[in-house]
């Protein structure tokens, strides 16, 4: 469960996020808004990537901040762009970096790596050199690499925005059958139908929250009112 | 680009420890300039081609070791027997016709992941952790990198010369260094997101091998 | 390890690869003088004027031992500790420094930086002082005097002048959109 409590961001004396309060509980959140309108800072806001000049997020009753690392380790994130999530040059090298801080063996990391790998069918890409994988192929890693760490909640930001329609498809039957809570920021209208509910954030506010039918065909209106 | 010219084999220079190779050369070259005569540079001169013998590296790769050097060194020893003597321009390019060697005889028997590895291992036990561990972390991101800036460059040239700027510097130079830098940015986050302590694993490992056992 | 650490620490890397990428350049060679010119001074200057002081010279120094460990990084596709016991060591050595000057200097700037205090400092650390340092290096290990030593390396100050130039201009537009010495 992830609690937001009046919760504002502002830089450089322009706000980003007003006050917000919300409190998440359903297995699949989606969120969507303009470019520009927040939501990207309000995804960074649930593992501490950004900081909250005001107010407290909490993730299970614990606070996040600089001296809660434990839960900081329960919420996983998936950038938008692979290219910039990987960070070692081989498969291998790069999803045992999360598991560095884990306290698990060398053994035991190793064995975990594989077994995930097996798990989605990639096993055959553990030694390969990151940079020579399809932009599918970058994408999986990437989740693997947060889905090793075994958190309790994901969150995705533009998950399917590079990928093609195969790859696409792919990837959001492996996102339905994660057994962990997962919170998506996307364009993909048809990716956020599927949601338990649906957050629309404007402005730096929450504009509308509720069903995935009611919130998407009041922001349709709104877009087409605007252009 | 990535590939050292490192040369297989299983002599004693190719099992010594890498350190003790880059102290020795470091040694060596050291001799060289302190003990300034022919008496000192002969012997090992003679050394390092009988080190060459015991690697087993065959006789072209000295002449690739030396050829990038070649205008450099056939320049010098123009220049010495101009102003100085032919005695003085030997001496002067067979000691740098040693050092090179030298130093590629470590480059063919010792690896580049070894080499590193050896250097890491090096600071992890003098330097502090966390420093330690940022150096190895500059390696591997290095590598990573390597292959980033060149595809941001060609993207950024072929955009250019959509728009009709061929190969002019300015405008490959500039979007080029500011999209990777937004990129390592990015992956800095990443980095951050990543490195969080997860020791609810191992605790979670334990409780599961309790239960096996 | 802090946030901070690891912001500079990619940026280093960024920059250290950037060497590399530049290596791959093909050269230009000149007739009558020994070493082609190369695109990777260019890298110097902008480590240093980027980055700053401190983290543009430690960005050439992880450069520089990967090098050492053997991969053919610098220009013409040389690598190996071979280049650090030729001719010109002194300049690889002094890349270092220079980075290390530029970005001095740009710092010291900072607050007035335009095409013309930037170009400056590229020219003092990525030609004067650099020089400085190899031009010794050379006429001690090649036994050569330090005056011929100078004038063998005249040839190549027009096309450091030119890439100073190019330095000055990516430095002064990444400072303006983009800008990292400020935000340290």
């Amino acid at each position: 469960m992830i609690k937001i409590e009046n919760v504002g961001v502002s830089k450089e004396n322009k706000t980003i996020l007003a006050a917000i309060s919300v409190t998440l509980t359903e297995p699949r959140i989606g969120i969507i808004g303009s470019n520009g309108s927040g939501k990207s800072t309000f995804a960074k806001l649930l593992n501490g990537l950004e900081r909250a000049t005001t107010g407290a997020v909490f993730v299970n009753d614990a606070p996040i901040g600089k001296n809660n690392k434990t839960a900081l380790g329960k919420v996983g994130f998936v950038f938008q762009n692979p290219d910039n999530q990987i960070v070692f040059p081989i498969v291998v090298e790069d999803l045992a970096f999360g598991l560095k801080k884990s306290g698990l063996s060398k053994q035991q990391i190793q064995s975990r790596i594989t077994t995930y790998l097996e798990q989605f069918g990639l096993r055959h890409l553990l030694e390969r050199r990151t940079h020579e994988l399809s932009g599918g192929e970058k994408q999986l890693i990437a989740l693997i690499g947060v889905l090793l760490m075994e958190p309790e909640i994901i969150v995705l930001d533009e998950p399917t925005t590079l990928l093609d329609l195969r790859n696409r498809s792919i990837l959001l039957k492996l996102l339905a059958e994660l057994p962990q809570k997962l919170i998506i920021v996307s364009h993909d209208l048809a990716l956020m139908a599927e949601m338990d509910r649906l957050l629309w954030i404007e402005n730096g506010n929450i504009h509308q929250d509720g069903s995935p039918e009611a919130v998407i065909s009041a922001y349709r209106q709104f877009a087409e009112s605007e252009s | 680009m990535l590939t050292s010219t490192y040369y297989a084999g299983q002599s004693f220079l190719h099992t010594t420890r890498p350190l003790f190779k880059v102290l020795a050369l470091f040694l060596v070259c050291t001799l060289l300039f302190v003990f300034d005569t022919w008496f000192v540079l002969t012997p090992i001169c003679l050394a390092v081609f009988g080190l060459y013998g015991i690697a087993g590296i065959p006789r072209s790769e000295i002449l690739l070791a030396l050829r990038p050097a070649f205008w450099m060194l056939l320049f010098i020893f123009i220049v010495q027997i101009y102003f100085e003597s032919l005695q003085l321009a030997s001496f002067v390019i067979l000691r740098f016709v040693t050092m090179i060697l030298a130093a590629s005889l470590l480059t063919l028997t010792t690896k580049t992941s070894d080499l590193i590895a050896a250097l890491e291992q090096f600071f992890n036990r003098f330097l502090p952790e966390h420093i330690a561990e940022t150096i190895s972390l500059a390696f591997s991101l290095c590598f990573r990198f390597i292959p980033l800036v060149r595809q941001t460059f060609d993207e950024v040239t072929e955009a250019q010369k959509a728009r009709g700027h061929h190969k002019d510097w300015r405008a490959l130079a500039t979007p080029t260094i500011i999209r990777t830098l937004k990129s390592a940015d990015e992956i800095s986050q990443a980095i951050i997101a990543r490195s969080v302590e997860t020791s609810h694993l191992s605790a979670a490992n334990e409780r599961r091998d309790r239960e096996h056992s | 390890m802090a946030e901070v650490t690891i912001r500079n620490t990619v940026l280093m890397a960024l920059f250290a690869a950037i060497m590399a990428v530049l290596g791959a350049f093909p050269n230009i060679p000149v007739p009558g003088i020994p070493a082609p010119i190369t695109a990777q001074s260019l890298g110097v200057m902008l480590a240093g004027g980027i980055l700053g002081a401190r983290y543009g010279a430690l960005s050439l120094i992880l450069f520089l031992i990967l090098v050492a460990a053997g991969l053919p990084l610098l220009s013409g596709a040389r690598g190996g500790f071979a280049v650090f016991f030729g001719a010109t060591a002194g300049f690889l050595f002094g890349w270092v420094i220079a980075a290390f000057v530029i970005g001095l200097l740009i710092e010291k700037f900072w607050n007035r930086l335009n095409y013309f205090s930037a170009f400056l400092a590229c020219i003092i650390g990525g030609i004067i002082i650099l020089y400085a340092i190899g031009i010794p290096w050379v006429a001690y290990a090649a036994k050569i005097p330090l005056g011929k030593a100078f004038w063998g390396s005249v040839a190549y100050i027009p096309g450091d002048l030119i890439k100073a130039a190019i330095a000055s201009v990516v430095i002064v537009a990444v400072a303006k959109s983009y800008p990292i010495i400020q935000s340290k």
